[in-house]
């Protein structure tokens, strides 16, 4: 596990746009770059074509997704951003932050990955948040016929549900919750022509350990914010097998929609023994990581003052202390893995086995 | 002793070389500055990210953000070779009978001294471009391998596969074999007779600058905390042999080297600005520049190997003098 950079100002923060053609990611974009929010902003597209903007900082860039050559299938990265950010970054002070488009079937991965794996890249920049946008009519629809739809949700730190003038509430609100049951921990906003204050989406540091965890009501305060979350965890595990054909359970929540393979788990503990975690961690990133799209936990170690915090994608796991425990703060531990074909129980007990005894 | 004339500029240096015996400094956001008879300086590009003399080094060829190829010299006014709208020109190779190749995105093209183009559209991204140095051969890096093509002629291009992505290239100065820098912290070759692979590996960071020693002879390379020089005078190149460290530093990096165009002589450029000469034979270094404010982004030899150009990521550039 490596220790975490801490961010200085000179790492310029990238913000990654998913979400499927039609799904307002050009109108969100346009907002972005001609709103006076006096922040500039070099923006990487992959066709210059729809954003109707003029502006130098606009960089069109062919998706390129390069394997790692260490037999690691998951370990992939856009070889195409690793050279538009070294160029990019050559003249500094020309903009604020970056923000990637990625094409409407892109797998958000190798994006965010690109900034974890790739050594310049990461000393320059810091990746802030992937925030997906879902046009909230055609979701049921797109969820059936691909899986990269489903992949962007799942992957996402901000999902804005966008286009909710032209759905009924009722239909809002399924589609609401299957958003929710595949993501429990991203932040969701309903929008019109992607209206949303820039500040919900931009500078979240949803990547930075210090800060993410502590923004994130559905992750920490489950059992305080979001009673939905938490009843599966009580009731037993009758539903960790999760049949691609059928309709799922999650353990957060269940999809009323079709269609749904991403699945999360949630674990909680007291406190941990570094010896157990750290070995049982590295293990299952290793041998679960390509089915593990997102992880993030809290942890509480024996005899430590201080929280431990860590998050992963796919094989990439970073962890560091984040801040002491506050007083009569309970010390416990909690991790929540975002994937597909987890298996539920055998995550559980093997993760309860690091406690202390 | 050695000297330093410094000079300081704004921004980022991407490359330094001599165009005839004039030191130019190629600077990111496009002004190109020279030192004729006091400091000159003329706007190319809006965004450079690439720059290499020609092969009989009177001209300097750029490419930048603004889709543009230019041929710089310092006696006239620059001549523009290519445009290619809003894509960036990532990559340049300077090649004999006064070619010139590019790359943007998924296409190479190669441009011809009377201005004709052939055009070579690729499947991945040209990520490196290169000319083989005898008869009109260009060989792009690329993901999983290396691609010859002959734009002269309508022969078949011939691929050399390996694995992984392919960053940058270069040909041996006899021809004899091809090696590319890696995504990874590596170097790959290939012989070209046979097509036998050879892996360079060990490197703590990715290779970004290499050199050919005088008459072929080594393959100086960054991205360690020495320079890494492969040995290619047998008939097998490296193979199965260890490279030459030069001019070792604890936990500073060599990002950038140059070899003297006659001796066997490497300028070793760090990445805290330092620069020094480190001899093969013995290994022996000296120091040429104390460290400064930004690593060596590039350096380049004069022809009668007097002095040094050089560059770096702040903008701190100069020329050394090692003859007086």
């Amino acid at each position: 596990m490596t220790d975490t950079q801490t961010q200085t100002p000179a790492q310029i923060p990238v913000t990654v746009l998913t979400g499927y053609l039609g799904s307002g990611k050009t109108t969100l974009l346009n907002r972005i770059l001609s709103e006076s929010h006096g922040k500039r902003y070099a923006v990487i597209v992959n066709e210059f074509g729809e954003i109707g903007i003029d502006n130098d900082l606009i960089v069109e860039s062919d998706e390129e997704i390069y394997e790692m050559n260490n037999g690691c299938v998951c370990c992939t990265v856009r070889g195409d951003l690793i050279r538009v950010v070294e160029g990019l970054m050559r003249r500094p002070g020309r903009f604020d932050a970056i923000v990637v488009e990625t094409t409407g079937l892109a797998d958000p991965v190798p994006v965010a990955q690109t900034f974890f794996m790739d050594d310049d890249v990461r000393a320059k920049t810091s990746l802030d948040a992937v925030v997906a946008l879902v046009d909230a009519k055609h979701l049921p629809l797109r969820l059936k016929d691909s899986r990269e739809a489903e992949d962007q949700i799942a992957f996402a730190d901000v999902v804005l549900l966008n286009k909710t003038d032209l759905v009924r509430e009722d239909e809002l609100r399924q589609v609401e919750a299957t958003v929710r049951a595949i993501n429990p921990s991203a932040q969701i906003y309903h929008t019109q022509r992607a209206g949303i204050d820039l500040s919900k989406v931009l500078d979240r540091g949803a990547f930075d350990l210090a800060r993410a965890l502590e923004n994130d009501p559905h992750f920490l305060d489950a059992d305080e914010h979001d009673h939905d979350h938490d009843h599966h965890d009580h009731d037993g595990h009758d539903h960790h097998h999760h049949d691609h054909n059928h309709h799922h359970h999650h353990d957060g929540e269940v999809s009323p929609i079709h269609d749904v393979t991403v699945q999360s788990v949630s674990l909680r503990g007291s406190e941990l023994d570094p010896k157990k975690f750290f070995p049982w961690i590295q293990k299952v990133t290793q041998l679960e990581g390509p089915n593990i799209l997102r992880l993030k936990g809290i942890l509480a170690f024996k005899d430590d003052p201080e929280r431990y915090v860590v998050q992963g994608v796919h094989m990439i796991i970073e962890g560091d202390h984040q801040r002491a425990w506050k007083e009569g703060e309970k010390h416990e531990s909690r991790l929540v893995f975002i994937g597909r074909e987890l298996n539920e129980e055998r995550l559980r007990k093997s993760f309860e086995a690091c406690q202390v005894a | 002793m050695p000297t330093v004339a410094p000079l300081d500029l704004d921004g980022h240096c991407v490359a330094a070389a001599f165009i005839g015996a004039i030191p130019v400094f190629a600077m990111a956001e496009g002004t190109l500055h020279w030192l004729d008879h006091g400091q000159k300086s003329a706007s190319l590009h809006d965004g450079l990210l690439t720059a290499i003399p020609s092969l009989d080094g009177k001209t300097l060829l750029t490419g930048g953000e603004d889709g543009k190829v230019m041929a710089f010299s310092p006696d006239g006014p620059s001549t523009a070779l290519a445009d290619c709208g809003r894509k960036w020109i990532t990559s340049l190779a300077a090649g004999p009978q006064d070619a010139a190749a590019f790359a943007s995105g998924r296409v190479a093209t190669v441009r011809f001294a009377d201005g004709k183009t052939k055009e070579f559209s690729c499947p991945r991204s040209v990520e490196g471009i290169a000319f083989a140095p005898k008869g009109m051969r260009v060989g792009i890096a690329r993901y999983n391998g290396a691609t010859l093509y002959f734009p002269a002629t309508e022969s078949k291009p011939v691929e050399l596969e390996w694995a992984g992505a392919h960053t940058g290239i270069t040909f041996s100065p006899d021809g004899n074999f091809l090696v590319t820098t890696m995504q990874e912290n590596a170097l790959h070759g290939w012989k070209l007779a046979d097509g036998r692979d050879m892996r360079m590996s060990g490197y703590p960071a990715k290779v970004k600058s290499f050199s050919w020693s005088a008459r072929g002879r080594w393959l100086a390379t960054s991205g360690a905390p020495a320079a890494i020089v492969w040995p290619f005078s047998g008939k097998d190149g490296p193979m199965g042999k260890a490279p030459v460290e030069l001019g070792t530093r604890g936990t500073v990096m060599v990002t950038s080297v140059t070899c003297h165009p006659t001796d066997e002589i490497v300028a070793i450029g760090y990445s805290d600005g330092m620069v020094l000469a480190g001899r093969i034979a013995d290994q022996k270094e000296v120091l040429l520049r104390r460290s400064g404010k930004g690593a060596i982004s590039s350096m380049s030899w004069d022809t009668e190997g007097r002095r040094v150009v050089f560059g770096t990521e702040a903008g701190d550039c100069g020329v050394i003098d090692i003859s007086a």
